[in-house]
């Protein structure tokens, strides 16, 4: 087996030293009727162009997003990234090291991880930020649970334009710790009243912008009246991108910002690895959770970095720990600050500018469709579209059209009773063909 | 005359009146190592003989500071959120974390005296 | 109130590190200067045009200033890179024997497979007719899974080992639940050598944990699991192998008890690698494994992750395994996300948006069609075998807190041999950094003083083990006749001295600001 370096002579030898006759021997503490004779009922061993093969037909059985004018958001983006960014986190040093608990040895790890956090502050407007999350949606729970610690209070309010996974993570989440949840009703057009359910017991309200709809909400009432009754603002997004061209959360009197990194530096891949950015204010970063990456110095005055607060964590905390969460999502960051970096707030601001252009081209084409409503008064390079049919089979037709038109709202939240909706993403990926084969499909199957 | 007792968790208590000044032990803030953070409870919070009043931090480890009495926080050493520092350096003094005014004197003859206590540290 | 561990955190004393360089580089190790010191904000390093004029959309919620992020050009973004992977060590650089991590040689292979556009470059929420092959992936890593570990049902969703930790307790919190039983069953217990992330989760779903004690021989004391298994008591979160690198020979007895008493078993399988083909947790009992695929199943650590943890669950808690899962009617397959009306279903819930970690189910089915069931059996034999023979090669000169007796995939040592020589646990293992090895998992489990726990692998070649043990033999002797200095101050040669996490911990800074302007009027 090619991974495996001891030969049948160096197994006898060491076994001869260790003082044993058989490696069963040192497996004696598995009791004896418990322990597999033969081999268990899988293929044998296989060679690097075999399991190739293998693999490259499966993958081969996908319609891959760039294969195809590509349209669907909803929570993870197709964006361009710069070969660069591939190539350097293969690199032996950041792929296969681990947490960096001997800093002496990670100063590599560490001192990406504070400009990724320094990165993620200035780009959610925040003062701290920690060293990622495993995504979006888990960082939003972590976000409520925070809360509930800040506040000691155990409410939730969930505004109705959150990404149903998102909430029902955090409902998942609530119902298992015995926490309250309020979940409002789908919000297609950002009208619901939130500071209605805004009061003493509640404990944070979780508000995305753009929204599950591709709405930008001004967040600045809502954190208003959250203040004034001693609740957090939670704000969440799930396309970092716009984060380039619209007013950001902490502007806008959000305590803790959370959201989906993926559309800086990461690929589709189908769900996962995404990174979880997590950010908030100073004063509460002792309930925070995740991994914290702080500047020192070494015993020879120069500057380094260690990993920082760590009694907050399960290592040392054990049950009194802000979270269970143990790895961060440490390569992901790595593509995230990489890509950034290479972009910077001049080039992000234009990618930000070529998105919201293009979602807005898109927008003004589709309107024109018999059959279509595009829903948005505001939106960044995603929209909803109200179709005639319901948009889980409109999707299914352009789709053997070899169309990727974007995500049914029902195919989220099924019982909402919104099977009309359609969510549409335009990023700079999108050619003036892409939106004229997703014009011409959408006339011919509505 | 102030009278120093100890718990076997190494927090101290030096009552004067009905009001006992709580602490950790040299003992304890030397295995403890730099005190890097202080969780302080609530003024006016009540607590029991045993309950957790407060939380020390190392750089690796978190620990817990219980009452050695029973009463209510009546004052809490402020001080020490932006020095911990002190906690090492005067743990006796300066370092205090919290009084406490008593709810049942007696439970002050459970304690050790300061040479019960040494001797107790002498055997660790 | 005390820090048992002993481990010192203060930076040690400057001497020793040769002769000083003008630039601070030290020929191929270049210092490199933080992105926003070197980085400007004009700068961009991507090419993108402007787009067209156009009427924004964005209801006056338009960012305005300064966003405060430098970019660098292409090639300075390389060597800024660059420069700062050199301050590592990985498992590509030499043996990485951190114990309870598995750092296992990372096949490049997975890396090229999982970059296949077909799996890298698909959308979670593409119509599920257009991402067979992407399912099948998944369904047949599921597979592979159930095989070599024996149980009826997996969740795939969990994003690395503790969230799978989390998805095996809310499974049994929801089958206790589904029982009538949730007002009463609140207890977990945990062996107080069990990873923090035991307590942890089951404390973060309301369970009251417990510990259990251990025996003299460091394995789970099974009658008081006896004594303590009653109509309280949820279930036990129990590491098998356990963290002391030792296999729970009463993990059948174990089992038996709590399913008496009608609690569960989780079984924490950070360890699955040393048993791998050798047993299977379903035949012993378990009802709910985490797998860390980037343990036991190669995917790479990264630094720090993306990690995967799916759970693998015995027929009592099938019934409640997590959305999304897959069903397969004929030969299509299909993708369940939402809670439906269908006999024998009952998710708890959902534990993260869409599907899991495609990325590292790929890699680690690339592994497992690789090694086959004859090559990982093999490789779970020559990692306990290489960690014995690390035992056997040490055994007289380190300490044995559980005595010299065969281990599993890992050795645990403690700090008894080096009292008395002002050398810690922690000094030796910063001397063995100046030696070119990356330190053992230290001070980890808790229950040792001092531990020091071996996990060489089986990527480890006899001489490279052999060249491992003769450098820990020379340092320890070294420890043991008074060359304090070698450790007390060590690293002198990494990248940095010993760091001062004290100063990090007591005022931290947890970000770049732009230094204060120099006033020119101050005097």
């Amino acid at each position: 087996m090619r991974y495996l370096p001891l030969s049948d002579a160096d197994r006898g030898a060491m076994l001869a030293r260790i003082g044993v006759d058989s490696i069963d021997a040192l497996f004696a503490d598995i009791p004896a009727e418990m322990r597999l004779d033969g081999l268990v009922d899988l293929p044998r061993r296989k060679g690097e162009m075999e399991v190739e093969r293998l693999l490259a037909r499966m993958a081969g059985r996908n319609l891959t997003a760039g294969a195809a004018p590509f349209f669907v958001g909803a929570g993870a983006y197709r964006h361009h990234v710069p070969a660069t960014v591939d190539h350097l986190i293969q690199r032996s040093e950041f792929l296969t090291s681990y947490t960096p608990y001997q800093p002496e040895i990670a100063q590599g790890t560490l001192q990406y991880l504070y400009e990724f956090q320094t990165q993620v502050a200035a780009l959610t407007g925040m003062e701290v930020a920690n060293a990622s999350m495993y995504d979006g949606s888990t960082a939003c729970g972590e976000a409520v649970l925070m809360a509930h610690r800040v506040t000691r209070r155990r409410k939730a309010v969930l505004s109705g334009g959150l990404h149903p996974h998102y909430a029902e993570v955090v409902r998942t989440l609530s119902r298992m710790a015995s926490d309250d949840v309020v979940t409002l009703a789908p919000d297609v057009t950002a009208s619901e009243d939130l500071l209605a359910s805004i009061d003493d017991s509640v404990s944070c309200v979780v508000v995305q912008t753009p929204d599950v709809f591709g709405n930008l909400r001004d967040l600045t009432a809502i954190g208003e009246k959250c203040r004034a009754h001693g609740a957090l603002l939670v704000a969440v997004f799930t396309e970092a991108v716009s984060l380039g061209l619209v007013t950001p959360p902490g502007a806008m009197g959000a305590d803790i910002v959370v959201g989906e990194g993926q559309s800086i530096g990461n690929a589709l891949n189908f769900g996962g690895p995404y990174v979880g950015l997590f950010a908030a204010r100073a004063k509460h970063v002792r309930q925070m959770p995740g991994r914290l990456c702080g500047e020192t110095v070494d015993a020879e005055g120069r500057r380094g970095f260690v990993l920082t607060l760590s009694t907050r964590e399960q290592h040392i905390r054990r049950d009194k720990a802000t979270s269970n969460i143990c790895t961060n999502s440490g390569l992901c960051s790595l593509a995230f600050t990489i890509h950034m970096t290479l972009l910077g707030q001049a080039g992000l601001k234009r990618l930000a500018r070529v998105n919201h252009a293009n979602a807005v081209k898109l927008a003004d084409m589709l309107a024109g469709v018999p059959g279509v409503d595009v829903l948005n008064a505001t939106f960044f390079n995603e929209f909803t579209l109200r179709l005639r049919r319901p948009a889980a089979e409109v999707v299914e037709a352009l789709a053997g059209k070899g169309v990727l038109a974007g995500v049914p709202y029902s195919r989220l939240d099924p019982g909402a009773g919104l099977d009309d909706l359609l969510l549409v993403a335009s990023t700079e990926i999108n050619t003036d063909d892409d939106r004229a084969a997703l014009v011409a499909g959408l006339k011919e199957v509505l | 005359m102030a009278e120093t007792r100890y718990t076997k968790d190494h927090e101290y208590i030096r009552v004067d009146g009905d009001t006992g000044t709580v602490g950790i032990t040299d003992f304890a803030q030397s295995q403890l190592g730099d005190v890097v953070f202080v969780e302080l409870p609530a003024v006016g919070k009540t607590v029991a003989k045993g309950d957790e009043a407060a939380v020390v931090e190392s750089v690796k480890a978190a620990s817990e500071l219980y009452a050695p009495v029973s009463g209510e926080v009546v004052e809490v050493n402020g001080a020490l959120t932006d020095a911990p520092a002190t906690v090492n350096e005067d743990p006796k003094g300066h370092g205090w974390f919290l009084k406490l005014k008593l709810k049942d004197p007696s439970e002050l003859q459970g304690l050790m005296t300061e040479d019960q206590y040494n001797d107790y540290v002498a055997n660790l | 109130m005390l820090n048992r561990q002993g481990r010192p955190t203060a930076a040690a004393d400057a001497s020793g590190s040769g002769r000083a360089t003008f630039t601070g580089n030290r020929a191929l190790l270049q210092s490199e200067a933080l992105l926003f010191e070197i980085g400007r904000l004009d700068t961009t390093g991507v090419d993108i045009d402007e787009p067209e004029p156009f009427t924004p959309r964005l209801g006056g919620l338009e960012r305005k200033g300064d966003i405060g992020l430098p970019g660098l050009s292409e090639p300075e973004a390389m060597r800024h890179y660059v420069r700062l992977s050199q301050q590592n060590y990985g498992i590509d650089t030499g043996l990485f024997p951190l114990g309870s991590c598995t750092m296992k040689h990372n096949p490049r292979l997975n890396e090229r497979v999982a970059r296949l556009p077909g799996f890298a470059d698909v959308h979670p929420l593409q119509p599920v007719s257009t991402v067979q092959g992407a399912l099948e992936a998944m369904d047949q890593l599921g597979r592979w899974l159930l095989e070599l570990t024996g149980m009826e049902a997996v969740a795939l969703s969990p994003k690395a080992g503790a969230h799978g930790e989390l998805c095996g307790m809310m499974a049994i919190k929801a089958a206790i639940e589904a029982k009538g039983e949730g007002a009463t069953r609140k207890v977990v217990l945990v062996p107080e050598s069990a990873h923090g992330t035991n307590p942890a989760t089951a404390a973060l779903i309301g369970f009251e944990v417990k510990a259990v004690p251990a025996r003299e021989d460091g394995t789970v004391d099974v009658e008081s699991v006896r004594a303590m298994a009653g109509p309280d008591v949820a279930a036990i979160m129990l590491t098998n192998p356990n963290t002391l690198g030792l296999f729970e020979r009463d993990i059948v007895d174990i089992a038996r008890i709590l399913h008496a008493a009608g609690a569960y078993f989780y079984c924490d399988g950070a360890n699955f690698n040393a048993i791998v083909g050798k047993a299977r947790p379903g035949d012993l009992g378990v009802d709910a494994m985490h797998i860390n695929l980037h343990k036991t199943f190669s995917t790479p650590h990264g630094g720090g992750g993306p990690g995967s943890g799916p759970v693998v669950l015995s027929p009592r808690l099938a019934p409640f395994a997590p959305l999304p899962f897959l069903t397969r009617e004929g030969g299509t397959l299909g993708l369940v996300e939402m809670a439906r009306d269908h006999a024998g279903e009952r998710p708890f819930g959902r534990l993260t948006a869409f599907h899991g970690q495609m990325g590292m189910f790929v890699r680690a089915l690339a592994y497992m069609l690789s090694h086959g069931a004859d090559g990982m059996k093999q490789a779970s034999e020559d990692a306990v075998l290489n960690a014995n023979y690390v035992r056997a090669c040490l055994s007289d000169l380190l300490s044995l807190p559980f005595g010299d007796r065969p281990c599993m995939h890992e050795v645990l040592f403690d700090d008894t041999w080096l009292k008395g020589t002002g050398v810690t646990t922690l000094d030796f293992a910063k001397a063995m950094i100046d030696e070119g090895y990356h330190p053992m998992t230290v001070y980890f489990p808790l229950v040792v003083h001092g531990a020091m726990l071996v996990e060489p692998t089986e990527s480890e070649s006899r001489a490279s083990l052999d060249l491992f043990i003769a450098t820990l033999r020379d340092l320890a002797l070294s420890a043991t006749s008074g060359d304090t200095e070698r450790f007390t101050g060590a690293p002198y040669l990494a990248p940095r001295r010993r760091l001062d996490e004290t100063r990090a911990a007591r005022s931290p800074v947890l970000r770049w600001t732009p230094p204060e302007p120099v006033s020119e009027a101050a005097e």
